[in-house]
């Protein structure tokens, strides 16, 4: 089955099974590896990329559900890097190991697209779902924080 | 030590009085009368018939139909709080999801960003058409049969519904009938769609009685 789906802004045709996970057309089809395969049980964030704007789980949406619409992963967050939260993400040194980081840059950028000042608890509960092993998640905030412009007391 | 003998006595003295157990009332000795059904399954609809009185009888089939709204694949999306419940209902959903402005979930964490349509066999992640959880007005986690029956009736409570549509809606729409196919092995709740669809219907049909406070299925 053909899969007609604009990623980042191209247009691709994918010849693949419908049932196929976004994640596996866009890290073995496409080359996109920026976003990564954790748990595959919808459990842990590190898929996460945008569907119409939408956070979803790639490793549980299957390819078919993209059909017709516009996927946007960490590649295409911006164009060489700028986008506000990658900026912070820079200056306050978020990542450890860094596995995570791309599943909550999607996420907090769907966040801010829709609360561009968002609460410590508007925060919390948009990350809810991604995990971070190291334990930056006192960094991720902040950074969110720096992102929107908000205070950070802490 | 010391201090603790006080209570202890009180607990001896209501153990000894015999407590509040209450007498069976009338609605549970009807219960009793009907044939013992396996946990799984729903009693069919014709043996209800036994009962002659319609009140009675009305009372008897919502019991019965409160095994299925009461079971886990269905009250742990009727949550008494903003998260709603997972597996046989004394744990929170995982990872920890809120309910949103519009029940389907916080931005980033919306329901639709891991539930699809469709039960998801490999990862194990339950899907059906508009996941989402009820509404907080809808809640029914800790409700007894009775209050969960009056609930049911009040269209400030029940998402606006006619008792016709109540009835429609157990019966057909999707989302509910995940319930008897909830896939990766969890229990399903008892019996079918079509049997329950079709007791709510003779509740219905019966006068939409709810039972006593303290009766049980």
């Amino acid at each position: 089955m053909s899969i007609r789906v604009r990623v980042n802004g191209v247009e691709q045709e994918l010849d693949v099974d419908p049932e196929m996970p976004l994640l596996w057309a866009l890290r073995d089809v496409l080359g996109l590896t920026g976003t990564k395969y954790g748990c595959g049980q919808a459990l842990c964030g590190a898929c996460s990329v945008h569907l119409d704007g939408q956070v979803v789980r790639a490793c549980v949406t299957p390819i078919r559900r993209a059909d017709g619409r516009e996927v946007t992963t960490i590649e295409g967050l911006s164009p060489d890097g700028g986008h506000p939260l990658q900026r912070a993400w820079v200056e306050l040194g978020v990542p450890q190991c860094g596995f995570c980081q791309s599943g909550q840059l999607m996420c907090a950028a769907a966040l801010l697209a829709k609360k561009p000042q968002p609460t410590d608890a508007d925060i919390d509960q948009s990350l809810a779902g991604n995990l971070c092993r190291c334990g930056t998640y006192t960094r991720i905030r902040a950074a969110v924080k720096k992102a929107a412009g908000v205070p950070d007391s802490k | 030590m010391i201090r603790a003998l006080p209570v202890l006595a009180s607990v001896v003295l209501l153990a000894g009085a015999g407590g509040c157990r209450r007498q069976p009332d009338s609605d549970a000795a009807r219960w009793e009368s009907l044939p013992p059904v396996d946990a799984r399954d729903l009693r069919p609809l014709d043996v209800f018939q036994r009962i002659e009185d319609p009140a009675q009888r009305s009372r008897a089939l919502f019991l019965e139909t409160s095994r299925v709204y009461l079971h886990p694949r269905c009250s742990n999306c009727h949550p008494d709080g903003d998260s709603p419940y997972q597996d046989s209902g004394e744990t929170l959903h995982n990872p920890p999801v809120t309910r949103g402005p519009e029940d389907k979930g916080v931005v980033g964490m919306e329901c639709t960003g891991c539930h699809q349509e469709k039960n998801l066999e490999l990862a194990r992640v339950p899907g059906a058409p508009n996941w989402h959880v009820a509404p907080r007005s809808m809640a029914w986690v800790g409700k007894s049969p009775r209050e969960l029956c009056e609930q049911l009736k009040d269209p400030e409570r029940n998402g606006g519904k006619t008792l016709a549509q109540l009835v429609e809606h157990n019966a057909h729409d999707a989302l509910v009938g995940w319930g008897w196919a909830p896939g990766s092995g969890r229990q399903p709740a008892p019996g079918t769609q079509a049997q329950f669809g079709a007791l709510v219907a003779a509740w219905v049909a019966t006068g939409a009685q709810c039972p006593s406070e303290e009766a049980r299925p």
